[in-house]
């Protein structure tokens, strides 16, 4: 397995050489140097351009202030989730939702959510007529509203099972039961005894994903189509407008965009340090000073809030993508449809085989291709004993560089060299982004595993490669194979990698979704989000049972 | 089990962290002969049953040369060394039968698959365990367990036993039994053993000489 060694160079390659790859394709167009189209002189031209395009402040305000706000009320709606239940069987429970959550892809949940909360939505069908009187949907904006309220909304839903799962790894840092003990004797109550002496080291595990929400918080693109406002829309929603426009020589000022997303996203990360400070002193003022908060009934019985409101929306809003798409005659005030029929599933299916195609052909490779990459990378990590996390800042740094400031660049520099848009380049592309999700999920149960049994094999004398293949392998392949589908179901739900490497020829499941939002039609939709969070699902599915089958052979 | 018996030598092994000396030993074992290392925990005793079988962490820094007759084994690879492990977990594999973890031991140079599950079941049945070969490592008790893991370092034909507290978490009364039964096997088949413990009393129980490391042991 020496070969090993070349996993962190390669990782490197794959992950850092794309991003700052991107980087430089953004950057030299954003001062009018892009020879393949006509640019040859350096210039401001770009971002003059670029500022006289109407609305460009609020577009920003917007990006700026949804990505804070959602990771802000993720953040704290985990932290309090945590410190009231950690520990508890409930949470033990509560646990076991968290991956099928995390699967959803974020379109999908986005679109679960407009169709519960639409002034049409389920929920105000719910209660219509008999408890508001309308036989005709309001005229409210409450999905696309100007403030973004939606797509935040939409965004929390989404990043609190992340948060709350990555925070659940990091919990191994904190012996929680003593702490609590302790916490308990000195009189604190039991959410400011885990938030002033459970939290602080957790936060600092989390740290990078937090940020990596923000990033991503402040650049989406997918959620921002479906649930934000229009006019103007987001900052990334329009420079992808921009950035597909057959007139090329948008491209200059596209790029002077998407490093104006860089900007923005940098800012959103520095406001959050800021922030992190203001809780730093916060908590530690309120520590220091003696306060136990010892009556905490009250906070403790709103704590599950936010997070069962998000599972419910998700799930909820799931049951409806189902729902629609065999739905028939489904009017207004009607809370379930007048007839089923499989008609729309009928008129969607000639047109799904390319896209659901591609979309599994571009997952299985990514997701095979970055399960290889990370095992290489941890079996380096073994053979150097190098302390872990040295491989961290490269696994988030696609996470932390916002999508759309280096996806620009590389698919310019795609279009530089002539490159026709094909698989390879898109698994590519969504290599950057499964690589770091399936090196997460692997890392603890690879570092966890009992070195003594590799002792003990060769001691029996079998040679590095049998050991590997016939010890190490076989008792991580739950792990490994879970790692795996959670890679596929990230490369299931990319949208913007396959938006522009994919240049149109090649479309997903995802990107036809999203296309359908502005058409509004439910059924279609249904159709497309439902197969968008099933393809996951089907993942997770075979990862767990592909085991359990081998497992039963082998005591039979 | 037809290991030629050949006694096991170290010399001036010599095993530093960060320029701090842990131990330091010059010993031959002979054939049967137990060597105990005792020392309490985070001496570095086990750093030598590491250094030997070939899995030193690179943040220690050793010399000296292990022989086994005249076999220098310091020069070879890890699963080239024969070092025959015990921890004190049996650490059987767990995705692995009672008998494919025998099996898993058998060296390659004994051919056919008639041959090798033969050899598997013969030594269950020298260690009573006669009808365990299809059952599932879990479901075996733990003296059980440890016996079926002496079995399988005694079937890879190794040049040494090496073992790492192997008694310390079985219960009074089996840990006696399998102590006696571990260097009675020893003494048959003519192996050199290397014993680290803290516990005086499997030091006596082991005979041969005893050397001790850390400062409060």
């Amino acid at each position: 397995m020496s070969f090993a060694r070349l996993g962190p160079p390669l990782a490197i390659g794959l992950l850092a050489g794309p991003v700052l790859a991107g980087l430089a394709g953004t950057l030299f167009p954003a001062f009018g140097w892009l020879p393949a189209l006509g640019g040859d002189r350096v210039s401001l031209d770009p971002f003059r351009e670029l500022l006289a395009q109407p609305g460009l402040f609020r577009s920003s305000l917007v990006s700026l202030l949804s990505g804070l706000a959602a990771t802000l009320v993720a953040l704290l709606g985990v932290a309090l989730f945590m410190a009231a239940h950690a520990g508890s069987r409930f949470f033990g429970r509560v646990q076991h939702l968290l991956s099928p959550l995390l699967s959803v892809p974020h379109a999908a949940a986005a679109f679960g959510l407009a169709f519960l909360v639409a002034p049409s939505g389920w929920l105000v069908r719910l209660v219509s007529p008999e408890l508001t009187g309308w036989t005709a949907p309001p005229d409210a904006l409450v999905v696309h509203d100007p403030f973004g309220l939606a797509m935040t909304a939409g965004l929390v839903v989404k990043e609190i099972p992340f948060l709350l799962l990555v925070a659940l790894a990091a919990m191994p840092q904190v012996r929680l039961a003593e702490t609590r003990r302790l916490a308990a004797s000195m009189g604190h109550g039991r959410v400011a005894g885990f938030l002033f002496f459970a939290w602080p080291p957790v936060y600092r595990q989390i740290r990078l994903a937090v940020l990596a929400v923000l990033a991503f918080s402040t650049s989406v693109v997918d959620v921002a189509v479906i649930l934000g406002p229009v006019t103007p829309p987001p900052l990334a929603v329009r420079l992808v407008g921009w950035m597909n426009d057959p007139d090329l020589e948008m491209r200059f000022f596209a790029s002077a965009g998407a490093l104006l997303q860089l900007g923005i996203t940098a800012l959103a990360c520095l406001i959050w340090l800021a922030l992190e400070r203001l809780g730093h002193v916060v908590l530690t003022r309120l520590r220091d000073r003696g306060r136990r908060f010892a009556q905490d009934r009250g906070l403790r019985a709103i704590s599950g809030v936010l997070p069962g409101l998000s599972a419910g929306a998700v799930f909820l809003g799931l049951l409806l993508l189902a729902l629609w798409s065999v739905a028939g005659l489904w009017q207004f005030p009607d809370a379930l449809p007048r007839s089923f029929s499989l008609r729309s599933w009928e008129r969607a299916l000639p047109r799904l085989d390319g896209p659901l195609w591609t979309t599994l052909a571009t997952g299985i490779l990514a997701a095979a291709l970055a399960t290889v990459l990370a095992i290489l990378c941890l079996r380096r990590e073994d053979e150097t004993r190098a302390p872990p996390g040295r491989l961290l800042w490269l696994v988030y740094l696609p996470l932390i560089v916002p999508q759309a400031a280096f996806l620009f660049g590389l698919q310019m520099l795609l279009i530089g060299v002539h490159a026709e848009p094909s698989l390879p380049a898109l698994v590519f592309a969504h290599l950057v982004f499964v690589m770091p999700y399936v090196f997460l999920s692997l890392s603890d149960p690879w570092r966890a595993f009992d070195r003594r049994y590799e002792t003990i094999a060769a001691g029996l004398g079998a040679s590095r490669l049998k050991s590997f293949w016939r010890v190490r392998m076989p008792m991580m392949a739950r792990a490994v194979l879970a790692a795996a589908a959670v890679g596929f179901a990230v490369s299931v739900g990319q949208y913007l990698p396959t938006l522009l490497i994919g240049a149109g020829r090649l479309t997903t499941i995802t990107t036809e979704a999203v296309a359908l939002a502005s058409g509004g039609n439910r059924r279609v939709i249904g159709v497309y989000a439902f197969l968008q969070m099933m393809l996951p699902a089907a993942g997770f599915a075979i990862a767990s049972l592909v085991p359990a089958l081998l497992w039963r052979r082998r005591s039979a | 089990m037809t290991t030629t018996a050949r006694p096991l030598t170290l010399e001036d092994v010599r095993i530093a962290l960060a320029g701090t000396c842990l131990l330091t030993v010059s010993a031959r074992v002979e054939p049967g002969e137990v060597l105990t290392v005792m020392g309490p925990s985070g001496s570095g005793k086990s750093t030598l049953l590491a250094y030997v079988s070939g899995f030193l962490d690179p943040a220690f820094s050793a010399s000296g040369r292990v022989l086994s007759g005249d076999i220098d084994i310091t020069a070879l690879a890890p699963e080239e060394r024969h070092a025959g492990i015990l921890f004190q977990d049996p650490l059987l594999f767990p995705h692995m039968s009672v008998e494919q973890n025998l099996l898993f031991a058998i060296p390659a140079s004994v051919r056919g698959r008639a041959a090798r599950r033969n050899m598997a079941r013969a030594a269950l049945a020298r260690t009573g365990l006669e009808d365990f070969g299809p059952r599932h490592p879990d479901t075996l008790s733990g003296g059980q367990k440890a016996r079926v893991a002496l079995a399988r370092v005694l079937l890879s034909a190794p040049r040494m036993l090496l073992l790492d507290e192997p008694f310390s978490k079985l219960d009074a009364s089996l840990r006696g039994q399998m102590r006696d039964l571990v260097f009675a096997t020893a003494r048959a088949s003519g192996l050199p053993v290397i014993l680290v413990i803290h516990d005086a009393a499997d030091a006596e129980a082991a005979g041969g000489a005893v050397i001790r490391v850390g400062t409060d042991a």
